[in-house]
């Protein structure tokens, strides 16, 4: 993990371990692409201030990295990798927003900090969610289910390719910036006037590139579809989507945290 | 088996920029032959290869593939016939995994279920790569990704090869490999490459386009005998052909 850049484009270990094959892995993607839409909505849906009700939540990337065999460390290096930035849009917060919200003894928390460590906490689910759906699925699959549940061909192809070219594209980026620095001797070089030109570059090589793949495609008998794999959305997709949803819809109308605290004090009150 | 017949009379192009990059090329290549188009940068080598499967349409001329004169009606027909591999095997391989590369012409051409997996193992198995087929495109080396590419054009078993600069960026291994790999193939094959030597292995002919232009054509050991007609055409024997720089023997025409 040298750069962030590289750490965020290194995409090949997800690629291998979505050719895993467990249940999980088996399921129709579409089920999954659902579940994990549902777990999101359920997970941004809450209010600013809440913290304790998002913590059952962590049950399902725990459960799917259980079930898929995925190296929950490598997961959770991704996500790491994410929460600066989450912390970054939430880190004004405890500035404006001082007004004391929960009493711990002595020590009075204000709302800011809470709704700083709500966001951090949303971010790492949802991007755990995320990352974990890409190593069950993959992405190509992920394109391809989408566009059975209804999103235009045009957007999946586009999304298919962009997942195909974006090696291409930052190692042409990569090596063109390199250039720029080694002939720039440590100084500023040409400055913005330099980036510029270079994009450029980027944009009309870009084209010209993808004129090259559509000459490859027509050569091969392209006719503008891409043929579509057999679908398979049985019972197990079915047990998989609705019960998660249950879930979430349960743990968004109570709080889990708070209903797990009651029946552990109750049951030895 | 007159389908293996490339057939250009009198071929002109110019671009939209008014850049004439051929002037009234015309040659016949005839079943199972091997041909080689050599010239420097520019001289229209890629160009001419456009046009052999539609790509490019001529401003003159006429080409003919088998028995068909190239149009739009017989485009679908021609492309299957010409298996076109690029340059750069990236813009060649654009699926996200290796199966779905190579199955990307035959699906186009109607193949599903078992006969498709046929093919598609077939095809890789042609070019020793069937160990790949899960493989995603960007996790391949040079080589591999080359034998690929031929493996996607193979798939669609056409009766004519084209290949733009087959060996171009392939460490030694991977273009001995190459080299020994297309010599089994009995198609009609058309290279262009600045890669001489392998020219001199591949092909009994050899066709220099020099500034849009057919120089010469005829058997690839006369052409390149002729030291003048080379350095007009700014090429050079192919090294082997060369003396040894460091004892000195070898062929006439050796460096000082």
């Amino acid at each position: 993990m040298a750069t962030i850049d590289g750490a965020l484009l290194d995409f090949k270990r997800l690629d291998q371990l979505a050719a895993g094959d467990t249940a999980v892995h088996r399921l129709d993607p579409r089920a999954k692409v659902l579940a994990t839409l549902a777990f999101i909505v359920s997970v941004v849906s809450f209010g600013k201030y809440e913290l304790s009700a998002l913590i059952p939540f962590f049950i399902f990337p725990a459960v799917l990295i259980g079930l898929g065999d995925l190296p929950a460390g490598y997961i959770l290096r991704k996500i790491a990798l994410i929460c600066p930035f989450a912390f970054v849009v939430g880190m004004f917060n405890p500035v404006f927003d001082r007004g004391a919200l929960v009493h711990l003894g002595p020590l009075a928390i204000s709302g800011g900090w809470i709704s700083c460590a709500s966001i951090v906490t949303r971010a790492a689910l949802t991007v755990s969610a995320a990352v974990i759906l890409v190593a069950v699925t993959g992405f190509p699959a992920i394109c391809r289910a989408m566009e059975r549940l209804g999103m235009p061909a045009a957007f999946a192809v586009q999304l298919v390719f962009l997942y195909r070219y974006i090696f291409v594209l930052t190692e042409e980026g990569g090596r063109a910036s390199r250039a720029r620095e080694l002939r720039s001797f440590g100084k500023k070089g040409r400055g913005m006037t330099s980036y510029a030109s270079l994009l450029g570059h980027l944009l009309l090589r870009t084209w010209m590139r993808a004129e090259r793949i559509h000459m490859a495609m027509l050569a091969r008998g392209f006719t503008g579809t891409f043929a579509r794999d057999a679908a398979r959305f049985g019972a197990a997709e079915l047990f998989f989507l609705t019960s998660w949803c249950a879930l979430f819809v349960t743990l968004r109308l109570h709080n889990g945290a708070e209903l797990l605290g009651s029946l552990v004090t109750g049951l030895f009150r | 088996m007159s389908h293996h017949i490339v057939e250009v009379k009198h071929l002109r192009h110019s671009y939209p920029d008014g850049t004439a990059a051929l002037r009234d090329v015309s040659f016949r290549i005839t079943h199972g032959e091997s041909v080689a188009v050599i010239g420097a940068n520019g001289a229209g080598k890629s160009t001419l290869l456009l046009h052999l499967n539609g790509y490019l349409a001529p401003s003159a001329g006429e080409i003919r593939i088998g028995d068909f004169p190239l149009n739009k009606g017989t485009l679908p027909e021609i492309r299957r016939t010409v298996g076109m591999v690029f340059q750069d095997p990236d813009d060649q391989l654009f699926m996200p995994t290796v199966y779905d590369d190579v199955a990307f012409g035959p699906i186009n051409l109607g193949l599903s279920g078992a006969e498709l997996d046929r093919c598609v193992t077939g095809a890789l198995e042609r070019v020793g790569a069937g160990h790949l087929v899960k493989k995603a495109p960007y996790h391949l080396s040079g080589g591999e990704k080359k034998r690929v590419a031929i493996a996607t054009v193979l798939s669609m078993s056409p009766d004519i090869l084209v290949m733009d600069e087959p060996t171009n960026g392939l460490d030694p291994q991977a273009r001995r490999q190459l080299i020994a790999l297309l010599q089994d193939f009995h198609h009609t094959k058309i290279f262009t490459s600045h890669d001489l030597d392998m020219v001199l292995e591949l092909c009994e002919r050899t066709i220099i386009l020099d500034g849009g232009e057919v120089r010469a054509d005829g058997p690839t050991r006369e052409i390149f005998q002729d030291q003048a007609l080379l350095s007009r055409c700014r090429l050079e024997k192919p090294l082997s052909m060369q003396g040894c720089p460091v004892c000195g023997s070898g062929s006439a025409g050796s460096p000082p």
